[in-house]
C-alpha cells in the first residue's frame, strides 16, 4: 500500500482537478485573476 | 547517480521569467488579462503582478472559499476543487520541489540572503507556524468571516502576503496613478511587512518559506507520499553536517529525508562529498530497497 499511495493520491487529486474544471471553476479563477486584486496590493 | 550541477539559480530565474512573461504590463501599469490566466502555477506568484501569466493557487483557493456562500443566490458556490486538485496532484508528483526550483519569491529570498551580514539559525518550531497561517488565513477566515456584501475575503493576500506587495503592490502603485491615489493604511502595513520580511531574509535562509508560506505547508504534506523522493544512505553518511550548512531550508536531511520542511533544492545531493544523499522516483527507489532487503535475507 505504501508503494501505491503516491499513485492513489495522484489519481485522486487529478480527479478532483478534473471535477473542478467540469464544474466551471476555471472560470471563477480566471475572473479573479484578470482583475487587479486590490487586497493583494494593499489597497483593498 | 549523476549529481545535479548547481544551476538551480538559472532554473529559478527562468521560471520567474516564464511565469511573468507579459512584459508590456510593466510599461502600461496594467495586468495580463488573457484566457490562460486561470491556469494555476505551482508556486506563490501574485496574479496581480503586471507581467503574471497564471493564477496564484493560494489566492485562487481563498477566492473559492470566500465565495462559498449558500445563503447568497449570486454566490458562485464553488468548492475550490480545481485548485485543491491541482495542488494535490503537484504534491503527489514532486512534493515541495517547485519551492526549491520554480518559486520566484523563494528565489528572491535566496538572493537577499546573499547580502553580507551575520547569519542566524531559525528555531525549528517556527516551521509549525506555516500550518497556522494556512488554517487561519487561507481556510478559516475566508470561509467564516464575511464583508458588508456577505462574501469572504482573501485574508492571507490582504494582511500577510509579501509576495503580492513585492510583485504587484510596489510596481502597480508606482506605474498606475489611479491606484496611487488609493494608497492608505493597508498599503503601508503591507510594505512595512515586506521590509520586515526582507530584514529577516538577510539574516535567515528563506524565512517566509519556512515559517509562513501556506503553499509550502500544503506541498510539504506530500513530501513523504510523493513519487519523487529523497534518500540518505546511512552507511555512507558521516553526520558531518555539510548538508545543513548548505541547505536553504536549514534542515539535516539525514534526520528525515522526506521532511515537510525540505524544499527539494537538491543542494545536499551536490554538497555531500560522501555521496550519501540521493533522489529518485518512487518506483526506482522501491525496487532498490527490495533488492537490498532480498540481499539481506540471502
Amino acid at each position: 500500500m505504501k508503494r501505491k499511495l503516491p499513485w492513489v493520491l495522484l489519481a485522486l487529486f487529478s480527479g478532483l482537478m478534473v471535477a473542478g474544471l467540469l464544474l466551471g471553476e476555471y472560470k471563477v479563477v480566471l475572473e479573479k485573476a484578470v482583475m487587479v486584486c486590490l487586497d493583494c496590493i494593499g489597497i483593498g | 547517480m549523476k549529481k545535479p550541477r548547481d544551476r538551480r539559480a538559472w532554473y529559478q530565474a527562468a521560471s520567474a521569467l516564464a511565469m511573468n512573461a507579459w512584459l508590456p504590463g510593466w510599461l502600461k501599469g496594467r495586468i495580463f488579462q488573457g484566457g490562460i490566466k486561470g491556469v494555476c502555477v505551482p508556486v506563490l506568484n501574485c496574479y496581480s503582478c503586471p507581467s503574471a501569466l497564471g493564477a496564484c493557487p493560494i489566492g485562487a483557493m481563498q477566492t473559492s472559499f470566500g465565495g462559498l456562500r449558500f445563503n447568497l443566490s449570486i454566490a458562485e458556490k464553488k468548492f475550490g476543487l480545481y485548485v485543491i486538485g491541482f495542488l494535490g496532484a503537484v504534491g503527489a508528483l514532486v512534493g515541495r520541489l517547485p519551492c526549491g526550483w520554480l518559486c520566484p519569491f523563494g528565489f528572491f529570498q535566496e538572493l537577499v540572503h546573499k547580502i553580507p551580514s551575520p547569519k542566524v539559525r531559525m528555531p525549528s518550531f517556527f516551521s509549525y507556524f506555516r500550518y497556522v497561517f494556512l488554517a487561519v488565513f487561507v481556510v478559516a477566515l475566508p470561509l467564516l468571516v464575511v464583508d458588508e456584501f456577505g462574501f469572504g475575503e482573501t485574508w492571507f493576500c490582504k494582511w500577510i502576503c509579501p509576495a503580492g506587495t513585492l510583485e504587484a503592490g510596489l510596481p502597480l502603485v508606482a506605474l498606475n496613478a489611479n491606484l496611487r491615489a488609493l494608497v492608505g493604511f493597508m498599503y503601508y502595513w503591507k510594505v512595512g511587512l515586506l521590509v520586515l520580511f526582507m530584514a529577516a531574509m538577510v539574516l535567515v535562509r528563506r524565512p517566509f518559506c519556512r515559517a509562513v508560506c501556506p503553499l509550502g505547508a500544503i506541498l510539504g504534506l506530500f513530501n513523504k507520499a510523493s513519487i519523487f523522493r529523497m534518500a540518505v544512505d546511512d552507511e555512507k553518511c558521516t553526520r558531518c553536517d555539510q548538508c545543513l550548512k548548505d541547505c536553504p531550508a536549514g534542515i539535516r536531511i539525514y534526520e528525515s529525508a522526506d521532511t515537510p520542511d525540505c524544499v527539494r533544492c537538491l543542494k545536499c545531493v551536490s554538497s555531500c562529498k560522501y555521496g550519501a544523499v540521493s533522489y529518485s522516483f518512487l518506483k526506482k527507489r522501491e525496487v532498490a530497497e527490495d533488492l537490498r532487503a532480498a540481499r539481506g535475507r540471502a
